[in-house]
């Protein structure tokens, strides 16, 4: 009762915005689509909220049928675009109790369910919606997307734009939400929350690239990898670019995460390498893969 | 003011009614800096970068940038200085080379510095085949490249980029980043918001503003050791909650 996708296919105008998209969320997981802006995330969702339909293949939540059903769905299920689509001009708490009566229930009703998201934004629940700021938007947002108990969450990107800690907050409500029975779909460019859901779909050009844990994603990284750093980030780059055994070299943080071409690679030839060409503080050690390593390698490998 | 300095702050304050947007800060940023400018949502980030590209008047303190006046000479700040923004930057329905004109026109350029400029910055960003397409056709990656190379047209001694890599993929997002530190080799100074904090971490200096004020100011690698812990990450959630 959870989320069927069976050989999605979408284009507009010959340009095509999902290929051939196969996967399944079961009821009460959290489920992340991990990939960049213009990857089709936008356009899945819009499928799966009966908002636009397929050119092919057929989909299925909470148990009704996108197509016949869309009403029913339309009934069962919260969403939350990446654009604010609020009322702008009616205050906090008039949007909420039009989002309810809408969905012909009261505020009071499922009071439970939105109450530790709700308490945060009550204090300004009498200033206009266009008025509030990004965080408090956000926090709305949600608790409209929640009011009428859904069975399934459809969060597009609700942390883009969001600072560290609003985003970190932003999480633990959603974990808080999937207690509570709610099957949550939810997108975000950001590759570090990827490791925050229980599966996720790495998605790309309208494609998936994978499919997995979090943790199985990271643990299938085909190479060995290494962080390396010397005192000139700038030439170290430029210096990896043209060292003939690189595979891949990008910026990690305050190191370059490198992969060599050969199974023979060893470390100190690297190091040998950069002192020929004057690096200080050279640096080269083992280290782990992470999501975004993955992400890059295989959509470098996609081209 | 230190001949080498791109910007200079001191006590630079702005309020809208009784609400301190941006309390008392003071820094400044050298020649070929990258600094990066951290805060979370509401910390007056936006307030304080408007005040220092001329757009904002301060309600007290002093601001300089490329040498000028915020206050005084706020015409001849914003013709020193690049800007860009993750909201607008090019015009969707012009193709890449009319954006390139267009600006470059605004900015003052003859036709045929335009044109030369045009050919090396298409050459640089590999763009051959793609000069009269649409830039609202362009992938989100692509047009922030370009949006920089049109904010650099004009030679600025400065470029502001305001979370430039927001929703852009990570081999782009990377891209952009060799782009900055190409550029900050050849001695332009980098000012830079970002939500990702892997960015911060590219900085040469970081600043963290929370309520207003600019709570820490460092190089990434000390404000690590000063925190005690091992990523910008930890040191931001760690500043912006304790505040609270």
């Amino acid at each position: 009762m959870g989320i069927i996708l069976n050989n999605i296919s979408k284009s507009y105008a010959n340009v095509p915005a999902l290929d051939d998209i196969s996967f399944e969320v079961a009821p009460g997981e959290l489920f992340g689509l991990i990939g960049p802006d213009g990857a089709g995330k936008t356009t899945l969702f819009r499928i799966l909220t009966t908002l636009l339909i397929q050119d092919r293949g057929n989909a299925a939540v909470a148990g009704y049928d996108v197509l016949k059903q869309y009403k029913d769905i339309r009934n069962h299920v919260g969403y939350m675009p990446g654009r604010f689509s609020l009322y702008q001009d009616l205050t906090v708490e008039e949007n909420l109790t039009f989002f309810a009566t809408i969905f012909g229930t009261t505020i009071e009703e499922n009071y439970d369910l939105i109450k530790d998201i709700y308490i945060q934004i009550e204090p300004f629940k009498d200033r206009r919606a266009g008025k509030l700021s990004g965080g408090m938007k956000q926090k709305l947002a949600l608790c409209c997307a929640l009011i009428h108990k859904p069975k399934v969450l459809f969060l597009d990107e609700p942390t883009t734009g969001v600072d560290p800690v609003s985003r970190k907050e932003f999480w633990e409500m959603l974990k808080r939400l999937q207690q509570k029975n709610i099957t949550i779909l939810v997108s975000t460019p950001y590759m570090d929350e990827a490791e925050l859901c229980d599966r996720i779909a790495l998605i790309t050009n309208g494609k998936i690239l994978q499919i997995n844990t979090p943790e199985a994603i990271i643990a299938s990284f085909p190479k060995k990898i290494y962080k390396v750093r010397s005192s000139n980030t700038y030439q170290l780059i430029q210096d990896l670019r043209i060292y003939p055994d690189t595979h891949s070299a990008y910026p990690f943080g305050e190191y370059l995460h490198f992969t060599p071409k050969s199974e023979a690679f060893g470390p100190m030839d690297l190091s040998k390498y950069l002192e020929e060409r004057h690096h200080k503080g050279i640096e080269v050690k083992e280290t782990v893969a992470t999501i975004e390593d993955t992400f890059m390698d295989l959509s470098k490998a996609q081209e | 003011m230190a001949k080498d300095n791109m910007i200079q702050v001191e006590n630079l304050t702005k309020m809208f009614g009784d609400f301190t947007a941006v309390n008392n800060i003071s820094f400044e940023v050298g020649k070929g800096e990258v600094f990066g400018f951290l805060g979370a949502n509401g910390a007056g980030k936006t307030t304080a970068m408007k005040m220092l590209i001329g757009i904002s008047k301060p309600t007290h303190g002093a601001a300089t940038v490329a040498g000028y006046n915020v206050l005084t000479e706020a015409e001849l700040v914003k013709r020193n200085i690049g800007y860009m923004s993750q909201r607008f930057s090019l015009y969707n329905d012009l193709t890449i080379k009319e954006n390139i004109v267009f600006f470059g026109g605004i900015y003052g350029l003859s036709s045929k510095d335009i044109k030369e400029k045009s050919q090396t910055m298409i050459n640089e960003l590999g763009l051959h085949d793609m000069t009269n397409s649409l830039v609202g056709s362009l992938p989100l990656g692509w047009k922030q490249k370009v949006a920089f190379s049109v904010a650099l047209l004009h030679n600025p001694k400065i470029v502001f980029l305001d979370e430039p890599t927001g929703g852009v993929d990570p081999i782009t997002r990377r891209q952009f980043w060799e782009m900055i530190y190409r550029e900050a080799n050849r001695g332009v100074t980098i000012f830079v918001t970002t939500h990702y904090m892997d960015e911060a971490e590219y900085c040469d200096r970081v600043s963290i503003m929370v309520a207003g004020k600019i709570e820490a100011l460092d190089t990434p690698k000390n404000l690590k050791s000063q925190f005690r812990v091992d990523s910008m990450n930890q040191v931001f959630l760690k500043l912006a909650r304790n505040i609270e």
